[in-house]
């Protein structure tokens, strides 16, 4: 995966985690351009377009967009997966997750998809394990305070 | 930094803990796609993560050796032996029943099943033996999936590409096909937006078992969806064939009616290319094009008209109905730039044949010469119409003055146009004015029906070239005329060496004879004895002029002439110039004549000599032009020698 962004049906830009190395305003750019193509499709198309010379994956999950960029040799279907994947640790984390968690903690958000991909990778397929290393961190970090 | 710290990853995927171990093995496929040098380091590792049971692990592994196999051929030769290792992973984890942690509705770990796929794909690509001990999982896989949602569909798709890309057995590349069948069947779109796309790669390789789902594939052709349309239509082209590219070329068009613009550009080229390629019958082909050109024709490729003027003029039954059919859709619709064109064209080519009456092939149509030249002069002030387009309109109503009754009109139009603001046009205006003019006698000639120009020879029009506008179109030139054509237009090349294109006659005023004759001074070789006969030329009130011939035996391609003139009469012949011309193919060169008075009364013979060079040995054509006064009147001649003796080319 190159990057994953996250934004709201209003464009505005929620999570952005990027797996290649890209100046500023060219994250902007794409950013802003990417934004601009998904929010144009309409409900029923396919999640998938072309988009320059990458795949871009997109669902949408009640208010918030959630996009990949894939290479040419990647698997459209298992991203799709990865998505969901993801969701669901943000569901179980959060308990019931909404756009507004995501705004308020949006750490949290990163230190789950951290966990879950790495590199623009898998790393870890158990949803469990990604949960229980999220649940060492926050203890971690309460321990941390109270010190 | 990669490589400084490559040393310190390599040992932290020795570490106990797993969780730092998943990380490094991640770490280290990063490293390897900055600096490949670093393969050997994360190398013979990889054995041993193998035996891995945590997945998290394993599919990282699986990962690094994906990288390694992709960037060096010795690592893919030293995976090749881990192949039954991989499939026994594989297996494990596809019969593995369902676990909690791992599974997504009914599938086992789709993550790690799709990165094992992929790197089975790159392991057995090209390599008998490793494909071989892959068919039977792949197999298995294939048939034992649950595709009732994504997930088991993702790994579905990994299978598919996996068998398409080794040396698998027949067997098992039908299976991928027909599973491909059945995503293109499926509802979500998801899943046949893939399909198409594999379909599409599979297409070169394995074309029948494609064609079997043409069906469907037209089917979603009509998809509202923007990215599947378009991978439909790409698909539909590459299944175009000969059997099939009648009815696929009709859903193609009806395609071209609804598609959003930005397709319509593609599915115009597209079809016309198949109709190129495939068309059963020169009518067929010509319809197609045509039924393009007024549904797209702002959007086809810039050689359309090019190709369909070619596929007129070759078709010689079918110019009527063509010209009938161009000149309904023209005068329907005056827009669309190759439409017009190429309906112009055709309309100045074949006119006559448009007005002659019916043609059985279309429905009787009554056209008149009056609606003829109004259409063409509509498209001529059309504010639509290109420059090139308007050119096109010019030419095609001169050439129509040829072809029709009355001709005033045409001459009307022409000369209003010799004061237009567009140089192009008004260049050619003048031309066509003077040749309404001065050169009415050539006209019919000039502009008879092009020959056939074949395709691929040059179709810049020598008029492009000249005009300061830049014609966006390759028009279809007209050719300079055949040898058959009369002999007056023969001589007229003659003296228009360089510009070689009759149908702009330039005027013939005496032009100083430079562009003609290439004064050189060469040091002459005397000539030696030749036997070959002088020949008489000339003879006018006294004046007298004799060519003597020499081939020097040195060079073959060599002529020498010697032009002496001989005066007898009362009167001196003064300023006598002499100019000669030949055919192309030879270099001429004339020296400085001796003089350019021939005195009276049989005094000095001024002599002047001539240069050939015939390198194609061909038959030599030579013309005279004299000017000289004699008696007080000035007096011009142009000739050309007859009865030249063989020897001298030969």
């Amino acid at each position: 995966m190159q990057f994953m962004l996250l934004f709201s049906r209003q464009g505005k830009l929620r999570l952005q985690k990027w797996y290649v190395p890209l100046s500023d305003k060219e994250k902007k750019k794409i950013t802003r351009e990417l934004v601009q193509t998904v929010l144009a499709r309409k409900p029923k198309m396919c999640s998938f377009l072309e988009w320059r010379d990458l795949k871009i994956v997109y669902k949408r999950y009640a208010s918030l967009y959630f996009c990949c960029a894939i290479e040419d040799q990647d698997n459209e279907l298992i991203t799709l997966e990865i998505i969901h994947r993801y969701v669901e640790l943000l569901d179980k984390y959060f308990g019931s997750v909404c756009e507004l968690d995501i705004i308020f903690n949006f750490e949290k958000a990163y230190f789950i998809l951290d966990e879950f991909l790495l590199g623009g990778e898998v790393q870890e397929t158990s949803k469990k394990n990604v949960l229980k290393a999220i649940e060492q961190a926050d203890l971690l970090q309460e321990f941390q305070k109270l010190l | 930094m990669c490589r400084d710290l490559a040393t310190e990853v390599e040992k932290l995927l020795l570490q106990p803990s797993a969780y730092v171990r998943k990380k490094a093995v991640l770490t280290a496929v990063h490293m390897i796609r900055k600096a490949p040098e670093l393969s050997d380091i994360f190398l013979p590792p990889c054995a041993q993560l193998l035996h891995e049971h945590h997945h998290g692990i394993l599919l990282g592994t699986i990962t690094l050796i994906t990288e390694l196999c992709e960037r060096s051929p010795a690592a893919l030769k030293h995976f090749r032996k881990m192949v039954p290792q991989l499939v026994h992973i594989l297996r494990t984890v596809v019969t593995t029943g369902y676990s909690k942690e791992h599974s997504i509705s009914g599938v086992s770990d789709p993550f790690l099943q799709v990165q094992i796929l992929r790197l089975l794909r790159i392991l057995g690509r090209n390599h008998e033996e490793s494909s071989e001990t892959m068919n039977d999982l792949l197999a298995q896989v294939a048939t034992n999936t649950d595709t009732s949602r994504n997930a088991g569909n993702a790994v579905l798709f990994e299978t598919v590409l996996t068998i398409m890309d080794i040396r698998s057995a027949a067997g098992l590349r039908v299976l991928a096909v027909n599973i491909l069948g059945r995503f293109l069947l499926n509802t979500d779109r998801n899943i046949r937006y893939v399909a198409l796309t594999s379909l599409l790669r599979l297409v070169q390789s394995d074309h029948s078992a494609v064609q079997r789902h043409r069906p469907t594939v037209v089917e979603c052709l009509r998809e509202p969806d923007g990215s599947l349309s378009r991978r439909a239509l790409e698909l539909s082209l590459a299944l175009v064939n000969s059997s099939n590219v009648q009815a696929m070329i009709q859903e193609l068009q009806g395609f071209l009616e609804s598609c959003p613009p930005d397709l319509q550009a593609d599915c115009a080229s597209g079809i016309l290319l198949a109709a190129e390629r495939f068309a059963p019958t020169k009518r067929w082909h010509i319809d197609t094009t045509l039924r393009v050109l007024t549904t797209a024709g702002t959007h086809v490729r810039d050689d359309a008209v090019a190709s369909l003027t070619q596929l007129i003029g070759g078709a010689q039954e079918l110019h009527a109905y063509s010209v009938r059919r161009l000149y309904s859709a023209l005068a329907e619709d005056i827009s669309q730039q190759p439409l017009v064109q190429a309906a112009t064209w055709c309309i100045g080519e074949y006119g006559d044949l448009l007005l002659e009456g019916s043609c059985e092939e279309t429905e009787p149509l009554q056209v008149e010469e009056e609606e003829v030249l109004a259409l063409l002069e509509r498209v001529l002030q059309s504010h639509m119409s290109l420059p090139a387009t308007r050119g096109y309109a010019l030419t095609a109503l001169v050439k129509l003055s040829t072809r029709l009754r009355g001709d005033n009109r045409i001459r009307q139009v022409v000369s209003i146009y010799r004061s237009c603001l567009d140089v192009e046009l008004q260049q050619r205006a003048v031309e066509y004015n003077t040749l309404f003019q001065k050169y009415d006698h050539m006209r019919a000639a000039i502009l008879e029906k092009i020959p056939l120009v074949e395709r691929g020879g040059s179709q810049v029009d020598e008029e492009a070239k000249e005009s300061k506008e830049t014609a966006q179109l390759s028009e279809a030139a007209p050719v300079p005329t055949e040898p058959q054509a009369s002999k007056l237009l023969d001589l007229l090349d003659l003296l228009d060496g360089p510009s070689g294109d009759a149908q702009h006659p330039r005027p013939l005023d005496p032009t100083p004879g430079s562009a003609l004759i290439h004064l050189l001074n060469l040091p002459c070789a005397p000539p030696p004895p030749a036997p070959i006969p002088n020949l008489k030329v000339f003879e006018r009130e006294g004046l007298q002029l004799d060519l003597s011939f020499v081939r020097p035996p040195g060079t073959p391609t060599l002529l020498l002439i010697t032009v002496t003139a001989t005066n007898t009469s009362g009167g001196d012949v003064t300023h006598f110039i002499c100019q000669a011309a030949v055919p192309k193919s030879f270099q001429l060169q004339l020296q400085a004549p001796s003089g350019d008075t021939v005195p009276a009364q049989g005094g000095l013979p001024m002599t002047q000599l001539l240069r050939i060079l015939n390198p194609k040995k061909a038959p030599l054509r030579l013309k005279l032009r004299l000017t000289y006064n004699h008696f007080g009147q000035s007096v011009q001649e142009i000739f050309e020698v007859n009865n030249l003796p063989v020897e001298a080319w030969q």
